[in-house]
């Protein structure tokens, strides 16, 4: 792990107070002493919750994997069980092929959307801070909220959407959530809807980044506007695009917000089409007491973000996306 | 003769950049019109057509406060939010300034394992972390709605890079008066970062608020629901009442939205960290 300090520690003491010269090395060395101490008693809080909530459980996790804990306190070690049960069940498989498709789906949506959004706001546009704010309002309200806002609004038959729908001569609209070839698209669609205002604000972000010359020579060079976008400012938004790439790659693997939607929505229904990992594994544990195993799919899916998280890493050098290319 | 083409091919694109977004708008805009909308309207038009109620009704909202304790919920999300956020700021600014600045044996390894620990997502980590919640005996308590998520690597990353290009003059000033460490955190350095402070605590208090998961899975007992989980089960038993439904939404949806839209600029700005300097 590269440790990236700006400042080297040297220079420091030219701003210690004056005094005689043997004085003041002890008093640098007393002073380095108390700034260890302060240094561990402050970070000392933090590190032991993150131990307790975080790591912890990590490790748990990997351990009950192993077990066939039942959450009552029985745990009985079982060595790779699980695991061999994990490759021949149906639901196992199925709930990685609905991840994987609401990631793949998810993210260049997202992408997409929440660029187009940054553009307009970014360039001459009448009410900016009006389009700014509406684009962002679905963010600020809870997921909860949103899954029944649109279960209300997809509603069988007298829902807003199919009224719209048969007024536009849709004789027969579907059940969007009651069809296992919709509901997996509703549900990655709201998810986008929700999160394309935030993104849309990191995106804005490298887009002011981009110096004002350097479009300007774009212009002046002749370059209209699609030349402009995909030779200057896509390649300079680069370092942006793959901070957004990576943070919902890991948020829709990790279903982070499909969860509550799900939830809400669907009971990972109909027939499993939206039964997410993280899903399924909320179902085996909390549901069919199966602790053990649901720590072990948790593995897997930890071993998945561990593997994502650490190629970010690499790429970018230690979490640096500025100064990544 | 180039000029007019070009002021004319500004003026169309203007045209199609204005469309776009106003399409957009709508779409982003309209669900939570909607949910507005569906919260005023009774029980005979709810499932109607039309944005503006007929019949405006504040029935609903009174409903939903007399069926369910959900007075209680909000005072409960209030409390969780409230605490969460204080905790995540402040401990996680001390341990930030501490990684930045001050020096001590282990602070790069520390930093390493915080970092690793930062795409830990929930629902991952959610059934060891429900297991050593109960071993701690806090399932059913308020300690255990609050202290499991008042300790993430986010708080920490976020102020860190704050804190590495913070002006270091500010902190020596202080230091030739002879302060303490902690009284130099607490007296000049959290004064001085107090803009993203409020950015960090906006977003932790919205982010807490609309959490669900963990107060799902850790409060059982109907007295310690939040507002997520009390508006979901208050879903599954008056499911096809979408006009108590919406109001219930309403009213869990009003304080975000209003702190939204009080402080969008601090909001705006920490987004805006988290991807920059991230």
């Amino acid at each position: 792990m590269v440790d990236v300090h700006p400042r080297p520690a040297a220079g420091r003491p030219t701003a210690a107070p004056g005094g005689p010269r043997g004085r003041r090395h002890a008093g640098r060395r007393e002073r380095e002493h108390r700034e260890e101490v302060a240094g561990l008693l402050f970070v000392t809080p933090a590190t032991l919750g993150i131990a307790v909530f975080v790591l912890l459980p990590m490790v748990l996790a990997l351990l009950l994997g192993f077990t066939d804990a039942d959450g009552f306190g029985n745990v009985r070690f079982t060595g790779a069980e699980n695991y061999r049960r994990l490759l021949t069940d149906p639901l196992f498989w199925s709930s990685m092929r609905t991840t994987a498709l609401y990631v793949v789906v998810f993210v260049p949506g997202v992408y997409v959307v929440a660029l187009t959004m940054a553009l307009l706001v970014n360039g001459a546009l009448p009410a900016r801070a009006f389009f700014r704010t509406a684009f962002f309002a679905p963010y600020a309200v809870s997921l909860v909220v949103v899954g029944l806002v649109w279960r209300y609004m997809l509603a069988d038959s007298t829902g807003v959407v199919a009224q719209a729908l048969r007024g536009l001569g849709v004789d027969d609209p579907p059940s969007f959530l009651g069809d296992p070839g919709w509901a997996l698209w509703c549900v990655a669609l709201i998810s986008i809807w929700f999160f394309v205002g935030f993104y849309m604000i990191i995106l804005l972000g490298g887009l002011q980044e981009i110096p004002t010359e350097t479009l300007e020579a774009a212009r002046l060079d002749g370059a209209g506007p699609w030349q402009t976008l995909w030779s200057v400012v896509l390649p300079m938004l680069r370092p942006t695009t793959f901070f957004v790439l990576v943070l919902t790659s890991i948020a829709g693997l990790a279903g982070l917000q499909a969860f509550d939607l799900i939830f809400v929505m669907t009971q990972g229904g109909p027939a499993n089409s939206t039964s997410m990992g993280v899903f399924y594994i909320y179902q085996q544990a909390f549901k069919f007491n199966n602790v053990g195993y649901a720590s072990a799919m948790a593995t897997v899916y930890a071993l998945a973000l561990l593997a994502l998280t650490a190629i970010a890493f690499r790429i970018t050098r230690g979490g640096r996306f500025d100064h990544a290319d | 003769m180039t000029t007019p083409t070009r002021g004319r091919g500004a003026r169309v694109g203007r045209a199609v950049r204005l469309a776009l977004a106003t399409v957009l708008a709508a779409v982003q805009l309209f669900p939570l019109l909607w949910m507005l909308s569906g919260a005023f309207k009774d029980a005979a038009e709810i499932r109607g057509a039309a944005l503006i109620p007929a019949n405006l009704t504040l029935d609903n909202i009174a409903e939903v406060f007399t069926r369910i304790p959900y007075a209680r919920f909000l005072l409960n999300s209030l409390l969780t939010s409230v605490v969460v956020t204080a905790l995540l700021v402040f401990l996680g600014s001390m341990a930030a300034y501490a990684l930045a600045r001050l020096r001590f044996r282990g602070r790069g390894a520390l930093f390493g394992v915080i970092f690793a620990t930062l795409m830990v997502a929930m629902p991952v980590i959610l059934v060891p972390l429900f297991m050593v919640v109960a071993r701690l005996g806090l399932v059913n308590s308020y300690a255990g709605l609050i202290l499991p998520v008042s300790f993430t690597a986010f708080p920490i990353f976020l102020m860190r890079q704050f804190y590495l290009q913070f002006p270091r003059d500010l902190e020596e000033a202080a230091d030739l008066d002879g302060c303490g460490y902690l009284r130099r955190f607490v007296r000049v350095v959290l004064p001085l970062s107090r803009s993203m402070l409020a950015a960090l605590a906006v977003t932790t208090f919205l982010s807490t608020w609309n959490s669900f998961l963990w107060p799902l899975t850790v409060a059982r007992e109907a007295e310690l629901w939040v507002v997520q989980v009390g508006m979901s089960q208050f879903q599954t038993q008056y499911g096809g009442d979408w006009n108590l439904v919406m109001a219930a939404s309403l009213v869990a949806a009003v304080p975000t939205l209003a702190l939204f839209l009080l402080l969008q600029r601090q909001i705006v700005e920490s987004v805006k960290a988290s991807g920059l300097k991230g």
